[in-house]
């Protein structure tokens, strides 16, 4: 059974068809990277997988452990698993990280009706993973992304993937805005949760991602489809000679 | 019961300046009866004090007392004084219409230097020259203020000017009110029509003959400016010193179309700049700025009111006052965002600097928003000049004056920079200077 | 305790059909005859065994009532209050004197057990939790005067504040044993000819409680008065009189509820703080009046009189209000700034929602050189309410060096609600510098959307990034009340955690 299964996906946004028709299928363990022009529908998949308002999907569907996701609210995916690092992660002031983590965390156990994190299991958890990723203390007493620098908020991003322990990633240009420094402790924290019961999907404009995190199937997604799926050796390609060459290849 | 025999006391005096005027005001039938309605407007209300909020810190009856009488007819000797007034006034290149006491004078106008596809009419040969009720419609009030509805009562003349569709003016239109009398009352009137995609600028100044003193002006001008159609409005009021300004504008924006607008005042007693701008078109956008330089015992009155009446509108303003001796500043300024105006961008800095210990500011702006899909803000701050900026200076070689006037420049910058046409703002900044100038 | 179930409760809360407090007791009252007259005002004078002169003082602002004309506001509507439908004095029937706490009508103390407000006070040692990140209960106290209806039902601690020389008794009592304390500041902050509520109050209020800190003594516990109107068609009349003797503290507690009716309640209050040379009061409102249902029906008129003098040099008054309730709230704490170097502040977080119309604000009268205020208001409009913030900065000729920062936020939720801001800045002196701001926004949905992608449902986002907007007013109040507005906004992990 694959984790995540998209049939013939069709998604419009006021009038505007933006996926095709696509399908994906995506099994526990692999890492698949979906590449792609600018609008060619990458980031719009990303979001109508893990629920944002706003999008119609007119045909198709999105199984997900062979449940139906498309009928789930955003916050129900989320409990079952399904996670979107974003490319913009949003700024909340007043609301501390820490305060953050623990406030969607317990959401989530409770969801799956688990027990809730004791306070001092919380705070050692949430230090460890910190720590990892190099985010200092003081940080996480600080207003949710508020006057974090663009490596801090992806940092943060991973802090909040590897707490949650999803079993569907969706890594949204993660790259985008990072130095080599930080990308390579981001890529660094993505590959630390790489396991066999979980699947990731990262989103990229560009190779130099995938040198830090590789890829089980690269697509190759053109105008609401995927056009062409391989191995890693397809990025090579595609960096080698462009995206012209799948705009019409179906 | 003494506010009853003030009210009725300012009653009286307009009364007969009212029923004084009578034959003097140009148009008949249903300008008539326009006209006698919004003075009913007014006798109801009187003149606006302290206990109507809109007029709150410019309490009318307190301050000037009651209505002058209507100005007389310039007589030749009165345009020719008027025309030294306006020469001294006039911006390069600007195409000049000019009122004298409140009536067009066509002889030192510059009609002939119009520009193709502009149409400039006075309002009293429109009122005279035909008793459409459409016509009438350009002497209506629309709104409830008094001096709007008296405006409209006693309104002698004004320039009808339309722009037609597609026109892009190379040179600015100056229109210059001078006046020439002494206790008496102006009252002018002007419309303003852009069409579809048209651009104007448009400068308004406010000036008078040597030795005219005490006269009260009471101006409205209301513009239209159509879709896509663009149009610089700045206003300078420099009138004598113990003279009364109180001036209305009414300006409806439409769809994609822009507005500047500049006010500066740097003379008079009293004075009072009320601007009602309606963002009535989707996608228009406003900049409205302005500076006041007030000084002596004046008074200097800014009350704006952006009303956001549809989504995806833009309003951004900046207002700088700097008050010596014992000045009074106030500065009004509304933000409204009307049901259903989504995307509403709104944001107001208004800022009072304050020279002297006796000065006085009094800032109200104010938000009214009704939808929630907006960025909405407001700033107010009002001080001294800053002592450590001051001693810097002096320390490095500037009089006490000289460093003053150095950081209320780059103060009054803030606002004056906003002035898209440079000789414009050339002309604004010189203005300043010599405000600056006197203080020494 | 958790974030999350907290801030569903808040969002359940503010949803006006919820409101908790809108059980009615049964008992027996006595009332003086509905509506308004100088009987009226005698009756409750001589219900109350007051000296002539408060009679005297209360006839005069009764008869300088009769020649006022009800205030018409801005943004505020509301059908016309007819005066003689009230009662202007509702008073549990008592069996006997009370001579302690355990004599009080039973139903009575129930009510407040509902509340949440112990009057007993070994459940106040027991009861109180203290907020996340607090210390132990142990050792805070809380001492309690109820106000039910028009009368004082109980003071709780009174040996206790007596041995520190604090009296703190309802206003009643005080005006029979300290008559020459009453007689020195009451009215003189607040005037009776000040507003037509406020002499409405001075002709007719029934109860309310009375602080004296005397010179140099720290008060050693919090003051808290816990105000109940029970009775239908009844006006609460309450008035307060705070008085910081030369270089004391005192912390001040209010917290207002009121059962769920169809007919709107008058609230009309008066409070008078006054503070003398190096004194401060800091006094905090939680204010939950039944808010009405909603379509609009129902719920407290709460016209309320709120000001504070700071008489002496370098002396404060703090000001922090949570505002849930009441369908039409009209109150502007206020401090008069007339000490030289003294300082006011106002925090105020005004939640509206249904047809709730808050009309709150503050003003700050500098008089005294280098006097300083702060204001920092946060407005929350959901529903079909209208939140405005009022609020006046103003510094005389003779204010040198007054200084002033105001920061305004308004935060809307829906399209149907209106928030304004409505600010008066006015400098009649040069060197005061005055700063005041002000935003407005909504929850953007990329926020909301951010969040209930990381599992929380949209209530609970909502309600996390509520908190986030209030917390640096929430910040302001005290520990002990920290716990009441939690359960009232949910203050959710702030403060607990780290």
């Amino acid at each position: 059974m694959a984790l995540l299964e998209v049939r013939d996906l069709h998604v419009g946004i006021e009038d505007c068809e933006i996926l095709r028709g696509l399908d994906l299928t995506v099994n526990a363990g692999e890492v698949h990277a979906i590449m792609g022009p600018n609008g060619s529908g990458k980031s719009t998949l990303s979001r109508v997988i893990s629920g944002k308002p706003g999008y119609q999907v007119s045909a198709g569907q999105i199984l997900f452990k062979d449940e139906d996701l498309l009928a789930m609210e955003a916050d129900e995916r989320a409990a079952k698993g399904v996670f979107l690092a974003f490319q913009y992660p949003v700024e909340i002031p007043g609301v501390t990280t820490m305060n953050f983590l623990r406030a969607a965390l317990n959401a989530q156990r409770k969801a799956r009706a688990q027990m809730e994190f004791s306070t001092p299991d919380f705070m050692k958890r949430v230090r460890e993973v910190a720590k990892s990723l190099n985010i200092p203390q003081g940080m996480l007493k600080r207003g949710l992304n508020v006057g974090y620098s663009g490596g801090e908020k992806k940092r943060n991003e991973i802090l909040q993937m590897a707490l949650f322990e999803p079993s569907l990633c969706i890594l949204d240009e993660i790259d985008s805005g990072l130095d080599i420094d930080a990308l390579r402790i981001v890529a660094g924290g993505i590959n630390a949760l790489r396991s066999p019961e979980r699947a990731m999907i990262v989103i990229t404009h560009y190779r130099r991602l995938l040198d830090h995190i590789v890829p089980d199937v690269v697509h190759v997604m053109s105008k609401g489809q995927v056009r062409k799926s391989g191995g890693k050796e397809l990025a090579l390609e595609l960096e080698a000679r462009g995206y012209a060459q799948f705009e019409d290849a179906a | 019961m003494k506010q009853i025999a003030a009210k009725a006391a300012a009653g009286r005096a307009i009364d007969n300046v009212f029923a004084a005027a009578h034959g003097r005001l140009p148009g008949s039938g249903p300008v008539a009866h326009i006209r006698a309605r919004a003075f009913e407007a007014y006798e109801r209300a009187g003149l606006p004090h302290r206990r109507i909020e809109a007029w709150r810190y410019t309490d009318l009856r307190a301050l000037i007392g009651a209505v002058l009488p209507l100005a007389p007819q310039p007589d030749a000797v009165a345009l020719v004084r008027a025309a030294a007034s306006v020469k001294q006034a006039a911006v390069d290149q600007a195409v000049k219409l000019v009122l004298v006491d409140g009536i067009f004078a066509p002889e030192l106008s510059d009609v002939g230097r119009l520009e193709n596809g502009v149409d400039v009419r006075s309002l009293r040969e429109v009122l005279e020259n035909s008793t459409d009720s459409a016509i009438a419609s350009l002497v209506l009030s629309t709104t409830t203020d008094a001096m709007i509805s008296l405006n409209a009562a006693m309104a002698t003349d004004g320039l009808v000017i339309t722009i037609a569709e597609g026109k892009a003016l190379k040179r600015p239109i100056q229109i210059v009110h001078v006046a020439t009398g002494s206790l008496a009352s102006n009252f002018t009137r002007s419309y303003l029509q852009l069409g579809h995609g048209a651009y104007a600028a448009v400068l308004e100044s406010f000036v008078s003959t040597e030795g005219a003193s005490g006269y009260q002006i009471n101006d409205a001008t209301i513009a239209l400016v159509g879709d896509e159609a663009s149009l610089s409005h700045i206003r300078l009021a420099a009138d004598a010193a113990d003279a009364v300004n109180i001036s209305s504008g009414i300006i409806a924006v439409g769809a994609r179309a822009k507005l500047d607008l500049f006010s500066m005042t740097c003379g008079g007693s009293v004075s009072r700049y009320q601007g009602f701008v309606t963002l009535a078109g989707e996608g228009s956008k406003l900049s409205a700025n302005g500076v006041n330089l007030i000084r002596h015992k004046q008074h200097v009155d800014t009350t704006i009111v952006v009303d956001h009446a549809v989504p995806h509108c833009t309003s951004g303003e900046k207002f700088r006052a700097v008050i010596d001796d014992c000045g009074c500043s106030v500065f009004q300024g509304r933000i409204v965002v009307r049901p259903g105006a989504q995307k509403t961008d709104a944001t107001l800095t208004t800022r009072a600097l304050l020279l002297s210990d006796e000065a006085e500011a009094d800032n109200k702006p104010e938000l009214e928003i009704l939808a929630d899909d907006v960025t909405c803000g407001h700033g107010s701050t009002s001080g001294a000049l800053d002592g450590t900026l001051v001693f810097y200076l002096r320390a490095r070689g500037l009089s006490e004056k000289d460093a003053q006037a150095l950081l209320i420049r780059a103060f009054l910058g803030e606002a004056i920079e906003e002035i898209a046409t440079e000789n414009l703002r050339d002309f604004v900044t010189a203005q300043a200077e010599h405000w600056l100038q006197a203080r020494r | 305790m958790v974030a999350v179930p907290e801030t569903v409760e808040r969002v359940r809360r503010i949803d006006v059909d919820q409101y908790r407090y809108g059980f009615e007791t049964l008992i027996e009252s006595d009332k003086a005859p509905k509506g308004l007259s100088e009987d009226t005002v005698r009756f409750i004078s001589a219900k109350k065994n007051e000296p002539a002169w408060m009679l005297e003082w209360r006839l005069e602002a009764y008869r300088r009532w009769l020649t006022m004309t009800e205030p018409t506001w801005a943004r505020v509507n509301y059908p016309k209050i007819d005066y003689q439908d009230i009662y202007y004095y509702a008073a549990p029937k008592p069996k006997k004197t009370l001579s302690s706490i355990d004599e009080i009508d039973p139903e009575i103390l129930k009510t407040y057990e509902k509340l949440g407000i112990p009057l007993r006070e070994v459940a106040i040692l027991e009861g109180v939790e203290p907020p996340p990140g607090g210390e132990p209960s142990a050792n805070r106290k809380i001492a309690v005067d109820a106000v039910f209806d028009s009368v004082s039902v109980a003071t709780t601690f009174q040996k206790e504040l007596k041995a520190a020389g604090v009296i703190f008794m309802p206003i009643s009592e005080a005006i029979r044993e300290h008559p020459e304390l009453v007689q020195k500041y009451l009215g003189t902050v607040v005037p009776t000819s000040d507003n037509y509520f406020a002499t409405l109050n001075s002709a007719v209020f029934s109860d309310g409680s009375f602080v004296y800190v005397p010179p140099g003594v720290r008060c050693p516990m919090e003051l808290s008065t816990y105000f109940r109107i029970n009775e239908r068609n009844t006006g609460q009349f309450e008035r307060t009189l705070i008085i910081a003797d030369k270089g004391s503290y005192v912390s001040y507690l209010e917290g207002c509820t009121a059962p769920q009716r169809d007919e709107n309640q008058l609230h009309a209050a008066v409070v008078e703080l006054v503070t003398l040379d190096d004194a401060e009061i800091k006094y905090s409102t939680v204010q939950n009046w039944y808010p009405g249902n909603s379509e609009g029906k129902g719920g407290i008129y709460n016209f309320v009189t709120k000001r504070g003098d700071c008489r002496g040099r370098n002396s404060k008054i703090s000001w922090t209000q949570v505002e849930t309730g009441s369908a039409i709230t009209w109150k502007y704490p206020s401090c008069i700034l007339r000490g030289d170097n003294s300082s006011g502040e106002f925090y105020s977080i005004a939640i509206s929602n249904g047809f709730q119309q808050v009309d709150s604000g503050t003003k700050m009268i500098h008089l005294g050189k280098n006097t300083s205020s702060r204001i920092i208001s946060k407005g929350i409009a959901a529903g079909k309410s209208q939140n405005t913030y009022r609020g006046l900065v103003s510094a005389h000729r003779k204010a040198t060096g007054a200084r002033n920062y105001t920061a305004c936020d308004s935060l809307l939720i829906g399209d149907k609600c209106g928030a304004h801001t409505v600010p008066y800045v006015e400098a009649k002196n040069f060197s005061a510098t005055f700063e005041h701001e002000a935003t407005t926004s909504k929850i953007s949905e990329d926020v909301l959307f951010y969040c209930i992608q990381r599992g929380l449902s949209q209530e609970e986002a909502v309600g996390l990034v509520v908190n986030g907007f209030a917390k640096d007013v929430l910040q302001k109040l005290p520990m002990e009340f920290a716990v009441e507005a939690q359960k009232l906004i949910s203050i959710s992990l702030e403060g607990s955690v780290g």
